[in-house]
């Protein structure tokens, strides 16, 4: 194995630059890149979250945003009933995440390929109607979250610089969890049970049951993207359940490399950037993005982490 | 009973539009293997058209044939262009290309009627109320929608099970390698196939759109139902799309018509009027959710399978 690679370079190269980034912030005085980034960050942290059941547990779900809503309705809705704190919002944001996540895939886990597409869609836009049925916290219109949450004195999410770095730690975290799941017993099982499954099942292995797991583990990551998403926004509204954004979800994963560790935070970084580049450049930026991911679709196989592996190698 | 005889209608109405979706999507991946997200770009486009082209000729009908030409073309050029490419490809590819398109088309919308809806007025003659029962008056134009459907159903029907082009079809679901070896184009049999769906869809908006606005993303909700029906009905099976389909446009209707007032008489008012919207726009999902535990299948898998 190459100890140097061009796509390890690139990640080195992409993490220093997002630890060092509000250092560029406070110098050149540009506070918006920064409140871009921890946007960035937050959804790579869902991107990488989706990765794991996408890239490593080959189950394609289509309803990822459910739990960007869900961790978020679970701290606006504790703000709005008096609860501020963190210590209370985040475990029941989580909580919530993956009791959602054990229903849905328990029922999504009965079928796959694209039955399992389409349920996890359907199931993540009845959470959204759910929500916009939820007269008591703003229904359709959403909910304002007037205070961000409580870590009683141990980090201030409303200072700019603290929050992006908390959400960063997140990230990284997550990421240095999926790493430890991919290659531990529990990883390699389910990685043997994308590749095939019958003959996992052969050997003995009660596929169902890791792969809920897994759907859980994933789900909760998830749920705590939202959480900090509702944070970062001071907002929640049905609109980040949309299908649209899973399918945006999506796109990350595959852009920077389904099954990679780091691909799906390059894939998230890129997409987001571009996403904003374009948006600049004119007001119908989506016309020029979605021929663009056809032909991601069509030509680039592996994503960004593919491209850089053949780089390497040619 | 005024109420209970036209909310069945409605339900029946707007069911067998969801069959007119529902069967396009379900033709093409049952035959193409392509799941086809943008289906629900087709069924907006098939309801800008008709409102164009009604505006432009002043007649409804002739702007509804116009548009329904015009979302069959429009489907040939999507299948030749860029769909023919995603054919034997993972299906993940297809959700992402076509989620593509998606974003393409909400914007071209977007870039040439505006942002604000469109209406589609209605010809007088569609508009009188048509007596049904003694007593009893529907409105002629969800009448008008129950007829053509059933009728396109039927033709649908017809043209699979009994025509030349049809057993080609039928062939082409269940070994596309034997019948190309066999001398059949099948590039051309899977464009026509394609074409067909786009139409269908096409129909399913144009109709559609006097009752609701021609908006942009009208097409993502009811895709999503369409979705559903077919994971009801099982995949490929025009049959099962269509019990499906009447199945969910009933219980949809009809939950969020009588849910309310069903919910009052076991819980308290306030409790009641909560719960209901949100309890009836889960209906469809919950019945998928039984349908899965019970067969994950669906009720009424292809053959193939």
């Amino acid at each position: 194995m190459k100890s140097f690679t061009v796509s390890k370079a690139v990640t080195a190269l992409m993490l220093a630059g997002l630890v060092l980034l509000p250092l560029y912030s406070q110098l050149s005085g540009n506070i918006f890149i920064l409140t871009l980034f921890t946007r960035i960050v937050i959804l790579a942290l869902a991107a990488a979250s989706l990765n794991l059941i996408m890239g490593f547990g080959g189950m394609m779900s289509f309803g990822h945003a459910a739990y960007l809503g869900i961790g978020g309705y679970a701290v606006g809705m504790l703000a709005q009933e008096g609860v501020g704190s963190g210590f209370i919002q985040f475990p029941v944001a989580l909580a919530a995440s993956a009791t959602y996540a054990l229903v849905i895939g328990a029922l999504s886990l009965r079928t796959r390929g694209v039955y399992f597409i389409m349920i996890t869609l359907a199931f993540a836009q009845m959470a959204y109607y759910v929500a916009s049925g939820l007269a008591r916290y703003g229904g359709d219109d959403g909910l304002t979250v007037y205070k961000r949450s409580d870590f009683s004195g141990l980090i201030n999410l409303s200072n700019r610089t603290q929050f992006y770095y908390l959400c960063l730690a997140c990230l990284f975290g997550v990421v240095f969890l999926i790493w430890r799941i991919a290659n531990s017993r529990f990883g390699l099982v389910l990685q043997g049970l994308r590749s095939n499954e019958q003959r996992m099942q052969a050997i003995g292995f009660p596929s169902k049951r890791y792969q809920l797991v897994c759907f859980v583990i994933s789900g909760m990551m998830c749920g705590l993207a939202g959480a900090l998403l509702a944070n970062n926004t001071d907002f929640v509204s049905p609109a980040v359940m949309y299908w649209t954004r899973s399918g945006d979800l999506m796109v990350m994963v595959i852009l920077g490399g389904m099954g990679t560790l780091f691909g799906p935070v390059i894939g998230a970084v890129v997409y987001l950037l571009l996403e904003e580049f374009l948006s600049q450049l004119t007001e119908y930026w989506a016309l020029i993005m979605g021929p663009m991911l056809l032909l991601i679709v069509l030509f680039g196989r592996g994503g960004i982490m593919g491209l850089l592996g053949r780089l390497n190698r040619g | 009973m005024l109420l209970v005889v036209e909310q069945f209608l409605n339900g029946l109405q707007f069911g067998l539009l969801l069959f007119l979706l529902a069967a396009g999507l379900t033709l093409v991946f049952g035959i193409m293997d392509l799941v086809n997200l943008a289906h629900g770009s087709l069924y907006m486009m098939g309801a800008y058209f008709a409102a164009t082209f009604a505006a432009w000729t002043g007649s409804f009908l002739l702007g509804a044939l116009l548009a329904l030409g015009a979302t069959l073309v429009l489907g040939i050029v999507l299948e030749m262009t860029a769909l023919r490419h995603l054919y034997g490809r993972d299906h993940l590819d297809h959700v992402l290309a076509t989620f593509g398109l998606i974003l393409f088309f909400n914007e071209a919308v977007r870039l040439i009627w505006g942002p604000a809806g469109l209406a589609l007025p209605l010809p007088a003659w569609l508009t009188v109320p048509v007596p049904i029962l003694p007593g009893i008056h529907y409105p002629a134009y969800r009448l008008a929608i129950i007829v053509v459907a059933l009728l396109v159903a039927l033709l649908l029907y017809l043209g699979v099970m009994r025509t030349r082009i049809g057993m080609l079809i039928r062939a082409g679901a269940s070994n596309r390698e034997m019948i190309g070896a066999l001398g059949i184009n099948i590039k051309l049999l899977y464009t026509l196939v394609f074409g067909l769906g786009a139409a269908l869809a096409g129909l399913a908006g144009l109709m559609q759109a006097p009752i609701l606005t021609v908006q942009i993303g009208m097409g993502e909700n009811i895709l999503i139902l369409a979705f559903v029906i077919i994971v009801i009905g099982g995949i490929g099976s025009i049959r099962g799309a269509f019990l499906a389909a009447i199945f969910v446009g009933m219980i949809d209707t009809l939950g969020r018509a009588f849910l309310p007032n069903l919910l009052r008489q076991v819980l308290s008012g306030a409790a009641a009027s909560t719960a209901a919207p949100a309890l009836s726009s889960m209906l469809i999902y919950l019945l998928m959710a039984i349908v899965l535990v019970v067969r994950p299948e669906g009720l009424f898998p292809a053959n193939r399978r």
